[in-house]
């Protein structure tokens, strides 16, 4: 699936991926491939981009909001940090 | 005839050495405003992404929703965001956006004006400057923003206003600033900001069976500060591009004067310098005549 993570200040990240862990206001979870269309918030927490079963990278986050839809995963974030 | 030659000479030096200060200011701008420009794209894909999120779930709802920060109040207290620069020298960029605030203040809250209710917060030194020395109420100011143009940073500004609105301290928000459309043109508007107008939903947008995490109305209520935050984000990364645009072609019109007035002093140097040796060839000639005569 493709994955775009964007920030108000810049694109920081695209391309395509295993899946992806979000923190959700409501707790953890994590997007595989073909997920179901699905608009979520997110909270303070560690974000998981999953590029292999194996590789992976991690950002901290403060709040944002993530949109999957057509197996396209489109991530807002704010305060991101490289962890 | 010495002391004017000498006059000439210090007048061409400082017109050269202000002349390279602004070409060196009109530099600096173009690299500034590249950076601005950068910025302002680089945030456009996060806008407009929130935007159709937005949309997406306001299609998805039946019936209408109802947003507390839609809420339009009678009007008896108004603010105006107005952004400015921190620093002069750019033109008329600053006293446009002034002008304008002035202008809308008096157009449409002509009556709170005179009540009193009328508060201003400035985004930018230079506005403040201005708008206290009128007597406008200017209750904060956000002066270092530019020092460290960040997302962070404006959104203080957006929240605090956001907050205020909810705690019924002002019925309405309006954003003044300009809108940046090239480096020779700017566009000065004052934008509602607050309350938000009504978001309809996209006509014929198909119904996705879309997963809600929490529930729309909690998503919508969390979404509008966000989108909030990013307007006026790009309000001031707008302005900024705006001032360096405007400083640039400011600057440049002062080198090309500066050139103008170099011109005209060497024709007048130069003419005093002819006078010069002709007097002092006559002077040579004549004398030289006396001895001979």
């Amino acid at each position: 699936m493709v994955l775009e993570i964007l920030t108000p200040e810049k694109k920081l990240y695209s391309g395509d991926v295993y899946g992806v862990q979000l923190p959700g206001i409501e707790g953890l979870f994590e997007v595989l491939d073909k997920h179901a269309p699905m608009v979520s918030a997110l909270g303070k927490g560690n974000l998981k981009i999953l590029k292999t079963k194996t590789q992976f990278e991690n950002f901290t986050i403060q709040s944002g909001f993530v949109e999957v839809l057509n197996n396209k995963t489109t991530v807002l974030i704010e305060g991101a940090v490289e962890a | 005839m010495a002391g004017q030659l000498k006059e000439v000479r210090n007048r061409i030096k400082s017109v050269q050495s202000t002349q390279q200060i602004t070409k060196a200011m009109k530099m600096v701008s173009a690299a500034k405003l590249r950076r601005a420009q950068d910025a302002i794209i680089q945030m456009r894909p996060y806008a407009q992404k929130l935007q159709e999120m937005l949309s997406n779930i306001v299609s998805n709802v039946d019936g209408g929703t109802s947003i507390k920060l839609a809420e339009a109040r009678e009007i008896e207290k108004v603010l105006f965001i107005v952004i400015t620069s921190d620093r002069g020298l750019c033109g008329a960029y600053n006293s446009n956006v002034v002008k304008l605030t002035k202008a809308t203040i008096a157009e449409k809250y002509h009556s709170q004006y005179q009540k009193g209710n009328v508060i201003i917060w400035n985004i930018g030194k230079k506005g403040w400057e201005s708008m206290s020395k009128s007597g406008f109420v200017t209750s904060a100011t956000f002066k270092d923003i530019y020092l460290n143009l960040t997302f962070e940073n404006v959104q203080a500004a957006a929240q605090a206003a956001v907050k205020a609105f909810e705690n019924k301290e002002f019925d309405a928000v309006e954003v003044v600033y300009s809108q940046f459309k090239n480096a020779a043109t700017q566009e000065f508007v004052s934008e509602p900001f607050l309350p938000i107008p009504k978001i309809q939903p996209k006509a014929g947008a198909k119904k996705s069976n879309f997963i809600f995490e929490p529930n729309q109305e909690e998503l919508i209520a969390e979404l509008m500060p966000k989108i909030l935050n990013t307007q006026l984000f790009k309000a001031v990364l707008d302005g900024n591009a705006s001032e360096h645009g405007a400083r640039m072609t400011a600057m440049d019109k002062a080198s090309e004067n500066a050139n103008e007035l170099l011109k005209s002093l060497k024709i007048s140097y130069n003419r005093a310098r002819q006078a010069a040796i002709t007097t002092e060839l006559t002077e040579i000639v004549s004398g030289a005549a006396a001895l001979q005569g």
